[in-house]
């Protein structure tokens, strides 16, 4: 009966919506998740999907400038906005971002299930606040969870990546 | 929309709460209303006694107020425990209050401040008071085909002190118990007037008369605080059993919140 409801009123919709920097318009579902569009249509696949109920992080991306979790949002609603996804960090020659290149050093990663949520995450943090304490550092990652690493080397390469990032020579993005 | 299929419409904002609800299908609305393009909506105001927030205000823009910093403090300390930065990115306040979770944090803290919803529909507009819009677990006044358009939350008198505090078993979980206290003294520095209400005690949030009455003239010393913890520990519902915790660990933390959240109310005075 559920089931009849969903589909007998589901509807199609165009939306236009920068990723990374490209414009990109499609036709989606209503109900169509934004982590599900970003994979399935645009083809995207950095960005993860773990819990799909908004706990594990894996599937955070910038919505004009704020980390939110995709799985917690329709597609339709980002008709008109700018994304960011993990694919969107990296240099043209496909240099690291400098939060990439920290975690990569510090190896704060293990599986790399949860990265590019807890990276996008991190860059959301940094840009906030660029110069995060330890304490601070952990609430900022409070909302990503990773298995494997036990985060100390997490919380390691954001302090690397803050304070490249805050050094005058290099270049931020 | 929301007056012609009442019965099968949601409200969507946020989403931070609606959307959990349909990706694990516990929830089918055939109709979803998104009314974060509704620009008359996205307002933080303040009024003659009250701070009004519209209902497409999203709880880090709250976070991010000058004006809500500067003037309802209480109100930033209490949305920085919802969830993480990434869920108030999206979360709105009325959002927050209108799905009315046991464990959430505003639906306490407009409850302790015996705050307001103005509750809109085709056919009008009316206004309830914390405690009349909860009605239990996960259950509001709200009634086919109207939505709450703005939270009211009341100012706090300069002088008086106030806390937050919540147990949850990891940052961003949600919390087991939390309590919110207000305290005003008076000329005397006794306590003059008090408010403390709970979440996670029972299904909707619990103002606690009792307590209040038994701190009203003290000076908040230790024997008026045990009073008060024990009075407090017997509010929590027998229901509020489950995977989490048991009732019994919930009296205890409600007991052990009573008096830190209190002590630490009264030290925030004026005086």
């Amino acid at each position: 009966m559920q089931e009849e409801n969903v589909s007998t009123f589901t509807e199609s919709c165009t939306i236009s919506v920068t990723v990374n920097g490209n414009l990109y318009e499609r036709e989606v579902p209503v109900r169509m998740l934004l982590s599900d569009f970003l994979r399935h249509e645009l083809h995207l696949t950095g960005t993860h999907v773990g819990c799909e109920h908004g706990v594990c992080g894996c599937c955070t991306v910038l919505l004009n400038g704020e980390p939110v979790r995709s799985c917690l949002m329709l597609a339709v609603q980002a008709d008109e906005m700018a994304l960011t996804t993990i694919e969107g960090l990296a240099g043209t020659n496909s240099e690291l971002h400098p939060i990439q290149q920290a975690f990569r050093e510090k190896h704060g990663l293990q599986c790399g299930f949860c990265t590019p949520g807890i990276i996008m995450s991190v860059h959301a943090m940094l840009h906030e606040n660029s110069n995060p304490t330890e304490e601070e550092i952990r609430q900022g990652l409070s909302g990503n969870i990773c298995r494997c690493t036990g985060y100390q080397n997490i919380v390691e390469a954001v302090k690397l990546a803050a304070e490249r990032l805050r050094a005058p020579q290099t270049e931020v993005d | 929309m929301l007056e012609q299929h009442a019965d099968d419409t949601k409200v969507l904002a946020g989403g931070q709460s609606l959307i959990p609800l349909l990706n694990m299908r516990l929830a089918s609305p055939a109709y979803l209303v998104d009314i974060n393009h509704i620009l008359e909506l996205h307002y933080i105001e303040p009024e003659d006694g009250y701070l009004a927030i519209g209902a497409t205000v999203r709880q880090a823009q709250v976070e991010r107020s000058p004006l809500v910093q500067q003037d309802h403090p209480l109100l930033i300390e209490v949305v920085r425990h919802i969830g993480h930065a990434q869920i108030r990115s999206r979360g709105t306040v009325v959002g927050s209050i209108a799905h009315a979770d046991p464990a959430a944090e505003l639906p306490a803290l407009l409850t302790c401040l015996n705050g307001e919803v103005v509750l809109e529909s085709a056919r009008g507009e009316r206004v309830l008071k914390a405690e009349e819009f909860f009605t239990g677990y996960l259950s509001t006044a709200i009634e086919a085909g109207e939505m709450v358009s703005e939270a009211r939350f009341p100012w706090i008198p300069p002088q008086a002190g106030w806390s937050f505090l919540e147990f949850a078993r990891r940052s961003g979980d949600y919390a087991l118990v939390g309590a919110v206290a207000v305290l005003t003294p008076g000329l005397d520095d006794r306590c003059m007037a008090a408010h403390i209400a709970y979440l996670g005690i029972a299904g909707a949030p619990v103002r606690a008369r009792q307590v209040e009455q038994a701190l009203i003239g003290s000076t908040l010393d230790e024997q008026t605080l045990d009073q008060a913890a024990e009075l407090a520990r017997d509010l929590v519902s027998e229901d509020m059993e489950d995977v989490h915790a048991t009732a019994d660990y919930r009296r205890a933390l409600t007991s052990e919140l009573t008096k830190r959240v209190l002590k630490a109310a009264w030290e925030r005075r004026e005086h």
